[in-house]
């Protein structure tokens, strides 16, 4: 036992019972629940110091901004970053990778540039840049998934012969795939080219240290760690940022503004427009004071050994009826399981295997992940998938285990 | 399963399971339309062929997708069969009058008078299905159910939806 066995205790929203049966979440890849110390933390900001930050002359106002500040701290040192002025707040990971696009990109890519990306990106990693090359006719190309659910990466160098960005997950959120961030980092720089990563199924899973990555930007979410949502990071150098144009103009980013023009202030808040979400801040800062007293390691440890026996418990209980995506070796992969059912009358739809878990109690998530190039790739329309965090344990891969066997009942004909 | 019963009816089963008018048509003279479900990846393909008197005189549904959205396709294709591209429009305002419900109104024992859904909808002269179609009346109704699971009515309503797209590329609505 890595962590604590009554850890679901913290967790207030596992408390309940849905249609007669306890509460299994089973859906952290695609928002985390909130321990109660995140949930206390915000409101006590909201009681004790709110005021809005970087302007009041008061001392409440001081509170808050050192509320805010402090977090951004805490942000810095849990993923090892150089310096706090390097962790900008954003409203979630797409945010932060839009900011990458339109900040770095509009002032760094050109058409015909290339940007490298991967078949298993979540659209927050597509998009922005389909809408670069939209308005700008940069290239896009894409790091093939192999059928072993990991990067193949045979054709790398002819990938990144040009390339200016290298853009890709640390942690798919469809396969669990761990991809070699430090391996793609050094091609990328051998190219020429950057690297950014998209860490939001990472850093709420493993110890992070942006340094050893070696990416020049790290985006992430603080909803998918117990934080709150409303909260995202973006993480690069220093030098980095500070060439960089604003992203978004107003309060809070500049240092003066005359009719002819502004000047901006310095990093992080050059990128932080308007008033900041001060109590999420906090709240995330709550999330990163809970991790660390369970310990990242411990964190890791337990997911790889709940995916181990959630791997077992299904293929015991449904043999072949059940085939799960991505890499089969556990220490490989995140607690993210993606899989396809095949009953005695063919596949059940995700959506009606994700509706009779629910009556179950059981919470999956059905579709298509917001990744659908990697859909496409698996030859899939939609998956069910489990994704696991630190309240979950083997009771409830039971409980799923279970209810995919009512499942199965109801569409055998 | 205790609590599915008014989602996973008997004859929504049916349809999932031998899916009426499920096939493509050639384009032209048939007219295709492609309808997606961008929260679920389900995808339908609805074929209409319409004959220079108005009505539709085939059909046929591709693509794939969860039982709600299967079987809601397949009973579509046999009702619209046959009718005027007119009361195939009103049948596709009356059934997507069928599923929109405001969200205070389920619950309690989810009762269909207490959803507030007014069967009159489906009795108007300009959509009556006789019986003669392999689909009757009572079949569309069968979908009810699915406005007590909010997350399944765009299931239910894709197919639909598509269908208008179709018959707007035939008549402009």
């Amino acid at each position: 036992m890595t962590l604590p066995a009554d850890i679901k205790d913290d967790f207030p929203v596992l408390r309940q019972e849905f249609h007669g049966s306890r509460l299994v979440y089973l859906d952290s890849g695609n928002t985390s629940q909130k321990p109660q110390s995140v949930i206390d933390a915000m409101a006590r900001y909201y009681e004790t110091e709110n005021a809005n930050v970087h302007r009041g002359s008061y001392e409440l106002a001081v509170r808050a901004t050192a509320a805010l500040e402090g977090a951004r701290a805490k942000v810095a040192r849990f993923i090892n970053a150089p310096s706090v002025s390097e962790i900008v707040f954003t409203k979630n990971a797409t945010e932060s990778m839009n900011l990458i696009a339109r900040a770095w990109g509009g002032a760094n890519l050109e058409a015909g540039d290339a940007v490298v990306i991967s078949e298993m990106e979540h659209h927050a990693n597509i998009v922005p840049w389909h809408m670069l090359v939209a308005e700008k006719g940069i290239e896009l190309r894409w790091i093939p998934v192999g059928d072993d659910g990991h990067l193949d990466l045979t054709d790398l160098d002819r990938l990144l012969d040009g390339a200016k960005l290298v853009s890709v997950t640390a942690m798919s959120n469809v396969l669990g795939t761990l991809n070699d961030i430090p391996r793609l980092a050094e091609a990328a720089h051998g190219a020429g080219a950057l690297l950014a990563v998209d860490a939001s199924q990472y850093v709420p899973h493993l110890a992070t240290d942006v340094q050893a990555m070696g990416a020049d930007f790290v985006v992430f979410t603080g909803h998918k760690m117990l934080g709150p949502m409303g909260i995202g990071v973006l993480w690069s150098r220093a030098e980095i940022l500070d060439a960089m144009p604003p992203f978004l103009g107003g309060g809070e980013m500049i240092l003066n503004v005359t009719k002819e023009g502004f000047t901006t202030t310095e990093i992080p808040w050059k990128f932080e427009a308007g008033t900041p979400m001060v109590a999420e801040a906090v709240g995330l800062g709550a999330a990163i004071d809970y991790l660390n007293e369970l310990g990242m390691d411990n964190v890791r440890q337990h997911e790889v050994e709940l995916t181990a026996y959630a791997m077992r418990k299904l293929k015991e209980v449904h043999g072949d009826k059940i085939t799960i995506h991505g890499p089969t070796e556990p220490a490989e992969r995140g607690g993210v399981l993606s899989f396809v059912f095949e009953g005695e009358s063919g596949e059940v739809h995700p959506h009606d295997i994700a509706q009779v878990l629910d009556q179950a109690g059981v919470c999956v998530r059905a579709g298509h992940h917001c990744a659908k190039p990697l859909m496409t790739v698996l030859g899939a329309n939609a998956t069910s998938r489990v994704s696991l965090y630190v309240y979950n344990d083997e009771s409830d891969i039971d409980q799923l285990a279970d209810a995919l066997g009512a499942a199965d009942e109801l569409f055998s004909f | 399963m205790p609590g599915l019963e008014d989602l996973y009816r008997e004859i929504i089963l049916d349809h999932y399971r031998s899916p009426r008018n499920r096939g493509e048509l050639e384009t032209p003279p048939a007219v295709r339309a492609d309808g997606f479900n961008p929260l679920c990846g389900d995808e339908i393909i609805v074929y209409i062929d319409v004959a220079d008197d108005g009505t539709i005189s085939d059909v046929a549904i591709g693509g794939q997708g969860c039982s709600i959205s299967q079987s809601s396709a397949s009973m579509m294709s046999a009702a619209i069969k046959g009718k005027s591209v007119a009361d195939a429009r009103h049948l596709i305002s009356a059934f997507k009058g069928l599923m929109s419900i405001h969200e205070s109104d389920i619950g309690g024992d989810g009762s269909e008078s207490e959803m507030g859904i007014d069967d009159r909808s489906f009795e108007g002269d300009a959509f009556s299905i006789d019986n003669t179609d392999d689909v009757s009346l009572g079949d569309l109704e069968a979908l009810k159910g699915v406005v007590k699971f909010p997350v399944r009515i765009k299931c239910a309503t894709l197919s639909w939806n598509t269908l208008a797209q179709a018959l707007d590329e035939v008549q402009p609505g």
